[in-house]
């Protein structure tokens, strides 16, 4: 009986909410180049590209913009992560071994001490030319953490203190909120997070302002916390007999 | 018309995974083909010209949900237990 | 991504996105075990993106980036959705994270995942 409901009330759901978006249409110039939205799409497209001279128009929105929902998502990332480690917390006779009760195969011990370092230096390539080609600070730091997870699993012994992260990522959150406060000093209008560093030639490693340092940071701390995340869910003792 | 193709194939291949993952009882493939949603998404984002969404999506929603999901997967039950059956044994033994 | 069947294509996709939506709800709504319900929660939130991201896409535009040899005269995707959705699948995975942390408290405690039992087990 409560099956029957809930698929008639979401078939009443369903057909209002296609019925509006079958009439907006797909890939309509209609749509896009309104009177109301077209001035947002392109003063964003103009600016970007003769004012800050960057090349990726996304993490210019995403950084200079529409940089305060940029520190707001970094601060629920961090709430979560520590929610996440406060849940899961166990008192000292507790604590385990981990859940990987042993080592893998000598293929898999073997090939990832190789790729390792491959791993990690491609992320920071890519949240390091974040400005230049798709790519940014989250895309690299959630590389990295994944060439963690990759050591963590493959040997039974691989530890990661969790002094070293927390210094890592509280040291990059700091230069974050450093940098957006340095905008009241050091910028034309006195504003936060305000671009005041000379923004260099289209298509340079150190071109568009503030833009590189804060990514560069938002890549670090990203990474610092999933590697947390990882290892503090993987230290739990597991009690199934299966 | 090649395009068109592909990307009907691949909407098609979306729904099924989803209807997979919401029917399966073993918990194990029910988190892989969440993993092949997240994947099959990505391909479709490059389609739509979003390179840096099909980055993000393709990391976080294949890698790292998987692996949460199967580490929770090994702490706790493997099977999604038959309701009816439990039911019957917890009030007889009251 | 021009064709002849262009105008079939709107049906298609933003059909597609509201379908498995819809899958995922009925996941969390109907289903038992907590698990599931998790799960179904995951699918919802991809369903979501591929509505926002389909919204911007403009028939002829390329990707919003100036490369060397960029060509003027061609549009560009709108990209404010792309930001938008940026943030909103990091945000997702910190909310499944949270969750599943929840689940594994809450098996520790009880040694079950049926949430019938969960209501009838006072502490």
């Amino acid at each position: 009986m409560k099956k029957v409901l809930v698929i008639l009330l979401l078939a009443v759901v369903g057909f209002y909410i296609s019925e509006t978006f079958f009439d907006i249409g797909f890939g309509n110039s209609h749509f896009v180049n309104n009177e109301v939205i077209k001035p947002v799409k392109d003063t964003y497209l103009q600016q970007t590209v003769q004012e800050l001279k960057v090349a990726n128009t996304v993490t210019s929105i995403v950084v200079n913009f529409r940089g305060f929902d940029t520190l707001g998502e970094v601060t629920v990332l961090f709430l979560s992560v520590t929610a996440l480690g406060s849940i899961l917390y166990k008192r000292r006779h507790h604590v385990g071994e981990r859940s990987v009760l042993f080592s893998a195969s000598s293929i898999v011990t073997a090939g990832s001490k190789l790729l390792f370092p491959a791993i990690v230096l491609l992320g920071a390539y890519v949240f390091i030319h974040g400005h230049l080609s798709p790519g940014g600070g989250f895309q690299g730091g959630v590389i990295i953490a994944t060439g963690f997870l990759l050591m963590l699993l493959a040997y039974e012994n691989y530890s990661v203190s969790h002094t070293n992260l927390a210094i890592v990522e509280s040291l990059a959150g700091v230069t974050f909120a450093g940098v957006g406060l340095l905008g009241f000093v050091y910028g034309e209008q006195g504003t936060f997070l305000e671009n005041f560093l000379p923004s260099g030639v289209l298509n340079d490693l150190f071109s568009g302002g503030v833009i590189p340092i804060i990514y560069i940071a938002v890549g670090f701390k990203v990474a610092a916390e999933l590697t947390g995340v990882i290892y503090t869910v993987l230290n739990e003792k597991g009690e199934q007999n299966g | 018309m090649m395009a068109f193709i592909l990307i009907i194939v691949l909407l098609v291949l979306m729904i099924a995974a989803a209807i997979y993952a919401v029917v399966q009882k073993d918990l194990l493939y029910a988190v892989i083909a969440t993993g092949i949603i997240s994947l099959v998404l990505s391909i479709l984002f490059y389609l739509l010209q979003a390179p840096d969404v099909a980055l993000t999506e393709a990391t976080i929603g294949v890698a790292l949900t998987t692996i949460i999901f199967v580490i929770t997967i090994r702490n706790t039950e493997r099977m999604e237990i038959e309701a009816d059956k439990e039911e019957n044994i917890k009030s007889t033994k009251k | 991504m021009d064709s002849t069947y262009f105008e079939y294509l709107d049906y298609a996709i933003y059909g597609t996105a509201v379908m498995v939506m819809l899958i995922g709800l009925y996941a969390a709504l109907v289903k038992k075990s907590l698990l599931k319900i998790v799960l179904g929660l995951s699918i919802m939130e991809a369903g979501v993106n591929l509505l926002f991201v389909a919204l911007g896409y403009l028939k002829g535009g390329t990707a919003p980036i100036f490369s060397d040899g960029y060509d003027p005269s061609q549009a560009m995707v709108d990209p404010v959705p792309q930001a938008l959705v940026l943030t909103a699948i990091v945000i997702g995975f910190g909310v499944t994270a949270v969750a599943l942390s929840l689940v594994i408290r809450l098996w520790r405690h009880h040694h079950t995942l049926y949430i019938d039992e969960i209501k009838n087990l006072k502490w």
